[in-house]
């Protein structure tokens, strides 16, 4: 048998796996890992400039591929770097194996150069994490990494190495293993078939139904049955912030977003509701409101592949425990078998109700005649520049809300951002991992003066590896959602959340080797898009200021109801 | 309500601080937790004490299902079950109370594992109330010091807890 070190195990794990890139950043802990990856040119490794990049753009490249994302970190600082990225990824479930440095084994416990309890630090925001003992066990460890990360409910899974269990002195036999049990580790592989049976005669049942579905569609992949199942039973979708995409957000029957700032038909529906398909989504805070007084009306079915995450929030009336795809494909095959329908004359009913809603409000929002522009008008110009076919990456705040309102995804995966911790500072190094997935796709990323600046050094990085990403900065001069809060909780009393002595940022751009535009005014907008997608092999960075007053609508009222909204700064549900 | 949980869990390091971790991060609190290998050394058995409603207990016991080291667990106040506490407890025995203590060490079927001119040193197991009876019954005054193991659980009749 083949005898290799650890450093040189790792990378031919990672060979083995079928891992194409990962992203990282060197240090004394990891030199003997990164020697084996310069000896090799399967697996790319693409240099970021902070470790936190590392992690969200390998969590970008995750989202928009479905495979694993990998990081390579030091030990130390650079592990405690890539803590903000692990804990994003570990609230969005997204698949991840971190790859840690850790100072020699017998040193470990002494405030070493460089050491920190990365294991310990991670244990409440990874799936599982691994210390390396002895080099023999590293194939298995990586082996059964890649597996947890990947398969259940999926989520990042560290793997910390001391920097001996590399060396290149100690060869021992490697082998990788082709299969991995573990017996304390076994996810669901189907859904309760009877569960599934009475999901659908509720379904069959149902007067005024909903289906909301979260990113556990994305994740799980079932997009396609989640589709078929609303078509075959005409039944209004509305997905999370997670799960934009997961229904094609062009179809008459897509309500929208839902939840705090979910549109007016989408939270009506839910709160009008006799019965809602919970698929992959995890009833949030902000989705549900106050939980007590959420849907009164409606009995619950909950599809989730994490048993934890069922009547978790939400009493579910018939929880089924499995794979969304494997259980959509099953109640889409026992409707198509079955004789009955619901009730055609209830559902145009519920149809016309919805239709009054949507036509009530339908995320409108006031137009400054010759004022400063607003920021949905520029998401709604970058739609119309990349005819809804870009890869949308997105920071944390107004923009992010207006993005997920005001773009429409037709497709799963084609929406990336941080919803369950988020992350400001997300944006441009999860578009990295987009781009490298994707190089001739349209990447944009949808920001603000606030939120970029957070990674903002990674535009050297987008310069090294040339990538043409957009960078859509939403400037409104103010850390907007707080502003937007501190003016209706407040009394307007805008605490530290402006932003003076903002750097120019087309000349920020232009030192960094890109181009920068500015706009000021509407009327260069769609033109500016237009010039800045016309250039295929450049990174632009559009500076684009907005009205700082606006706010983001419709808007739940705190410890209400699903139905009750902020419909703009004056109307109220 | 008191429940005691009981784990089996792959005999590895960093296992136990994942448990208990779950507990500290969710706000729960863990009463008492006794743990060791099984007869099969790659496995442990992790008993604890916690306090919380059903719809707590649901909780903490499918967030310690998602553990990846946790193989399987139970519920032991769900059915019947026997539970056990080991105490060790050093008491003053001079004068007079040299026999009263003797005695009442009887009366709760303890032994007296240690003996000096001034103190014995008590073993005695049973359920957490008996033992807090005998701590009450031989008085402050006399105690001088109480170790305890925590609850060690197991069902009753034939259900197993193993894999």
């Amino acid at each position: 048998m083949e005898k290799l070190s650890g450093a040189e195990m790792l990378v031919r794990a990672l060979q083995d796996e079928g891992v194409e890139i990962i992203f990282g950043y060197p240090g004394g802990a990891v030199l003997h890992i990164y020697d084996a990856l310069f000896q090799q040119d399967k697996v790319q490794h693409i240099l970021v400039r902070h470790e936190q990049a590392a992690t969200h753009a390998a969590d970008g490249y995750s989202r928009a591929t479905g495979k694993p994302g990998v990081v390579l970190v030091t030990s130390g600082p650079g592990a405690t770097n890539a803590v903000t990225g692990i804990a994003t990824a570990y609230m969005d479930s997204i698949p991840m194996v971190v790859l840690s440095g850790q100072v020699r084994s017998d040193w470990i416990g002494d405030d070493a150069f460089q050491e920190t309890d990365m294991v310990g630090i991670c244990r409440p925001i990874v799936k599982h994490s691994f210390s390396v003992r002895k080099p023999e066990d590293i194939p298995e460890m990586m082996k059964k990494a890649f597996y947890i990360a990947t398969t259940g409910r999926p989520g990042p899974v560290l793997v910390d190495i001391p920097k001996d269990q590399t060396s290149p002195l100690v060869k021992v036999p490697y082998e990788y293993p082709k299969k991995v049990k573990m017996r304390s580790y076994s996810p669901v592989a189907r859904g309760h078939s009877g569960q599934i049976r009475k999901a659908v005669d509720e379904m069959l049942k149902a007067r005024r139904p909903v289906i909301y579905a979260g990113g556990g569609v994305i994740l799980g992949d079932g997009s396609e049955y989640l589709t078929k199942l609303a078509k075959l039973l005409n039944f209004p979708v509305t997905n999370t912030l997670m799960g934009l995409g997961a229904y094609p957000g062009s179809d008459p029957q897509f309500l929208g977003m839902l939840g705090m700032h979910g549109t007016y038909e989408a939270n009506m529906v839910m709160h009008s509701s006799d019965l809602i398909v919970a698929v992959g989504a995890r009833f949030d805070d902000r989705v549900t409101n106050h939980a007590e007084k959420f849907c009164p009306g409606a009995t619950v079915i909950h599809v989730d592949v994490d048993p934890a995450s069922i009547s978790k929030n939400v009493r579910a009336d018939v929880p089924i425990v499995g794979p969304v795809r494997q259980v959509l494909e099953e109640m889409v095959s026992m409707i198509e078998e079955s004789p009955d329908r619901p009730d055609a004359k209830a559902l145009e009913r519920w149809w016309d109700e919805i239709k009054g809603w949507r036509e009530y409000h339908g995320l409108r929002y006031e137009v400054n005649d010759g004022g400063p522009m607003k920021p949905q008008q520029v998401v709604q110009a970058l739609y119309k520049a990349t005819k809804g076919d870009a890869y949308v990456t997105s920071d944390v705040g107004q923009h992010q809300m207006f993005a997920a309102q005001f773009y429409k995804f037709d497709q799963p995966r084609r929406w990336i951002n941080s919803g369950g911790l988020g992350t400001m500072g997300f944006g441009l190094p999860s578009a990295i991992g987009v781009q490298f997935a994707f190089p001739d796709a349209m990447v944009a990323c949808v920001t603000g003066e606030g939120s970029i600046q957070m990674n903002i050094q990674e535009l050297s990085t987008c310069l090294q590896y040339g990538l043409p990403i957009k960078v859509i900065n939403i400037n409104n001069q103010a850390l907007g959602m707080v502003r937007q809060w501190q003016d209706m909780q407040y009394g307007g009393r805008h605490s530290q959340s402006y932003m003076d002595s903002l750097p120019d940022f087309v000349r920020l751009a232009e030192s960094y080797g890109h181009v920068g535009i500015r706009v000021d005014r509407i009327e260069d907008l769609d033109e500016a898009m237009e010039k800045a997608f016309s250039l295929k092999d450049r990174l632009v960075f559009m500076d684009i200021y907005v009205d700082p007053s606006e706010h983001v609508y419709p808007m739940h009222i705190a410890d209400g109801s699903m139905r009750d909204m902020w419909l703009s700064k004056t109307e109220r549900t | 309500m008191r429940r005691i949980i009981s784990i089996l869990m792959e005999n590895e390091p960093g296992a136990l601080s994942r448990v208990v971790g779950l507990f500290s991060q969710r706000g729960y609190n863990i009463e008492t937790l006794t743990v060791a290998p099984t007869e099969d050394r790659t496995l442990s058995r992790l008993t604890l004490t916690t306090l919380g409603d059903d719809r707590q207990i649901e909780r903490i016991t499918k967030n310690l299902n998602k553990l990846i080291e946790v193989v399987k667990l139970v519920d032991l106040t769900e059915g019947p079950h026997i539970e056990r506490e080991l105490m060790l407890c050093k008491v003053k025995a001079t004068g007079a109370q040299r026999a009263e203590v003797k005695r009442t060490v009887d009366i709760f079927r303890g032994q007296i594992v240690d003996v000096t001119s001034s103190v014995y040193t008590v073993q005695l197991a049973g359920t957490s109330d008996k033992l807090d009876a005998f701590v009450g019954t031989i008085g402050d005054a006399q105690v001088l010091e109480v170790v305890r193991t925590g609850v060690s659980g197991i069902s009753r009749g034939e259900k197993v807890l193993s894999i």
